[in-house]
């Protein structure tokens, strides 16, 4: 309903006798009227401090954000009109938990009966519908999570702020809630800004995702491009389950082209994948990722050849770790393999699952190796 | 493993025999003096056979007291009056300051907040004679002596601190997001100190506020140097009772009696939240 612009935005906090702590560095980030968007990273990376910038309830050191092109960050709390689901749950203790949800629209314009409604309806989308009656110390912690987000919900607010919106469901309710949620979101055209750790919610969710670590936004991009063109080093192997796997390697020249060398902890070379259409200078030093889900086994790989280490079928897939030239790559394959430890096998790395990256840096160099860069 | 149960069990009801007579026997012995006169309070050995007598209260509900030396006026009443003014309003004055200063204390942190909360604690550390001197000098140029204004002022000294670190204590346990989730949903933080924050800390209020209370009434220095025999709570007024002819122990008794009643009830009234906030918002610092 809304869009949101949080532009060159930097948080230092000065605790006192202390060093000042810089949590969130000159982000800029454009959220579209409507758009739904994952802050992704590891707890400390300053995603929480973001949406409570967002929110007012914490200063911006430097920078603006505006909300439909007017800035807001200075404005109270109250004034800015978002909705924000807590981690915390932040129930009002004396309210039942339908006075809890129901309480974010008596200040609204609104007649009793249609409050009355839009708490069931968000009620039952999350699945609460049994415990209006009941007050918060009395339901559990996942009911709490689900009240509070109801509560940030029922508001339809221009712009929805959710922390951690369901850490605490167990997997299968986040399943079908997450996918409720994507619903009720897009319906009301809510723009909506969340905070996760866990990447599946993310890509399940987010129509666009902010990865951020150390205070730094480090790519803002759909699920698919952080998944296929990772910008750097610490987004490629962030994002994925189980991760990138990565090497040190080089570019080295070979008849008719160049090659990519992948070298084991001794230095030696371990597997080298020709690499025709790349066009990075030859010796150059690089990182290099694999995704493991891209690795092929069995008959028609051909690249190398790896031990296996471990074999673990997860009913759905197998997890294998290979052991080539001193370095453990682990691949995913959708059908059990017969293999166990110690056995060789022949292993294929598709170019379009290695990505190349600066050693010093950490900046992609190139992704898909099949692709003509 | 009965027999070591019931042992413990008649240990346990001793114990706590003991501490109640130990409690309760001054209170009980006080009750009956204050139906006896004075020959039977001071005869040896004393005894808890007497014929009970109502002289003691109708000397202190008439104000008359008559003893061998002649005829005197007492304003016991009065005093009882004095103590509940000076009592009340000081613990109203303290909440009105000490309770938006405990949640400035619990949930900013601003240059020398420790160090103005601390002061305000040392408060109780010093001796009110130590302070007295000074005071009744400035009490005089003030033109603040003998008048209920000064000493509500001065009670302040006693009921602040101790509604302020005990109430400090409730607001930090409440966490600030439930505030945060009032203000977002469109409230301002007025609304939201009054409707949320004070809410959430009432018992650690109501707790406090008794105490301070019944800090204030038993405060006896003070009042016996700032203020006049006009202004005097029942801690001073008790004085009177020591006269020329004697002391007279039989109107004491019923004087405290009398006095020790309104604090009694009341903290008989609130005693959950008593020690539901001292426990709770003491142990929390």
């Amino acid at each position: 309903m809304a869009s949101l612009l949080l532009d060159n935005v930097t948080k230092i906090y000065r605790p006192r006798g202390k060093a000042p702590v810089e949590a969130v560095k000159r982000v800029t980030l454009d959220v579209k009227d409507g758009e739904i968007v994952a802050l992704l990273g590891s707890s400390g990376c300053g995603k929480t401090s973001m949406l409570r910038m967002i929110a007012g309830f914490e200063d911006v050191t430097e920078g603006a954000i505006k909300i439909d092109g007017k800035e807001i960050h200075r404005l109270a709390p109250a004034e800015r009109d978002v909705a924000m689901a807590f981690e915390g749950y932040s129930l009002y203790p004396p309210l039942k938990v339908r006075e809890n949800i129901g309480f974010a629209l008596l200040r609204q314009r609104g007649a009793g009966a249609d409050i009355e409604a839009r708490v069931k309806e968000v009620a039952s989308l999350l699945e609460i519908g049994d415990i209006l009656d009941r007050y918060p110390s009395l339901i559990s912690a996942g009911q709490q999570q689900r009240t509070s987000l109801a509560r940030a919900l029922i508001r339809r607010a221009p712009v929805s702020l959710l922390d951690e919106p369901m850490s605490q469901l167990e997997p299968q309710l986040r399943a079908i809630l997450r996918a409720r949620l994507k619903d009720y979101l897009i319906a009301h055209k809510m723009t909506t800004v969340f905070v996760t750790h866990d990447q599946t919610e993310a890509v399940a969710l987010a129509d666009r995702i902010a990865v951020m670590e150390k205070g730094e936004l480090q790519q803002f991009g759909t699920p698919d491009e952080i998944k296929t063109s990772p910008t750097n080093l610490f987004v490629a192997s962030f994002i994925g389950e189980p991760p990138m796997n990565i090497f040190a390697g080089e570019v080295s020249p070979v008849s008719g082209g160049v090659a990519v060398r992948g070298f084991g902890p001794d230095g030696t070379s371990a597997f080298a994948l020709k690499a025709p259409g790349l066009e990075l200078d030859a010796s150059r030093r690089v990182q290099i990722g694999i995704r493991p889900h891209l690795i092929r086994t069995g008959t028609g790989a051909s690249d190398a050849t790896g031990r296996v280490i471990t074999n673990h079928w997860l009913g759905d897939q197998s997890h294998i770790s290979f052991d080539i030239g001193g370095c453990t790559v682990v691949g995913v394959t959708d059908q059990p393999i017969a293999a166990r430890a110690g056995d060789a096998l022949p292993v294929g790395f598709p170019l379009r699952a290695i990505h190349l990256f600066d050693p010093e840096t950490g900046n992609a160099l190139a992704h898909g190796l099949d692709r003509a860069p | 493993m009965e027999r070591v149960s019931t042992l413990e069990r008649a240990i346990r009801t001793v114990l706590i025999v003991l501490v109640l007579v130990f409690f309760l026997f001054p209170i009980f012995w006080i009750v009956l003096m204050s139906f006896q006169n004075n020959d039977q309070i001071l005869r040896i050995p004393p005894s808890i056979l007497f014929e009970p007598t109502l002289a003691n209260y109708t000397t202190l509900l008439t104000g008359k007291l008559q003893t061998t030396a002649g005829n005197l006026d007492i304003a016991f009443l009065k005093n009882l009056g004095n103590s509940l003014l000076l009592s009340t309003g000081s613990v109203i004055l303290s909440l009105i300051l000490g309770v938006p200063a405990a949640y400035a204390f619990a949930r900013f942190k601003f240059r020398l907040g420790e160090n103005i909360a601390f002061t305000l604690l040392s408060f109780r550390f010093a001796p009110p004679l130590l302070v007295l001197l000074p005071l009744s000098l400035y009490f005089k140029q003030l033109g603040l002596t003998d008048s209920y204004f000064g000493l509500i002022w001065i009670y302040q000294l006693i009921c602040l601190p101790l509604i302020l670190w005990i109430v400090r204590g409730y607001f930090e346990d409440v966490s600030p997001d439930i505030e945060h989730a009032y203000r977002v949903a469109g409230h301002s933080w007025w609304t939201t100190f009054r409707k949320i924050a004070i809410p959430l800390a009432r018992p650690g209020i109501a707790a406090a506020g008794l105490l301070a209370f019944i800090f204030a009434w038993n405060n006896f220095v003070f009042a016996l140097i700032l203020a006049s025999a006009d202004k005097q709570p029942v801690t001073v007024g008790a004085l009177a009772f020591v006269t020329a002819s004697g002391i007279q122990y039989g109107q004491i008794a019923a004087a405290i009696v009398l006095s020790v009643m309104p604090t009694l009830l009341l903290a008989l009234y609130a005693q959950r939240y008593l020690v539901e906030g001292l426990s709770l918002g003491a142990v929390k610092g």
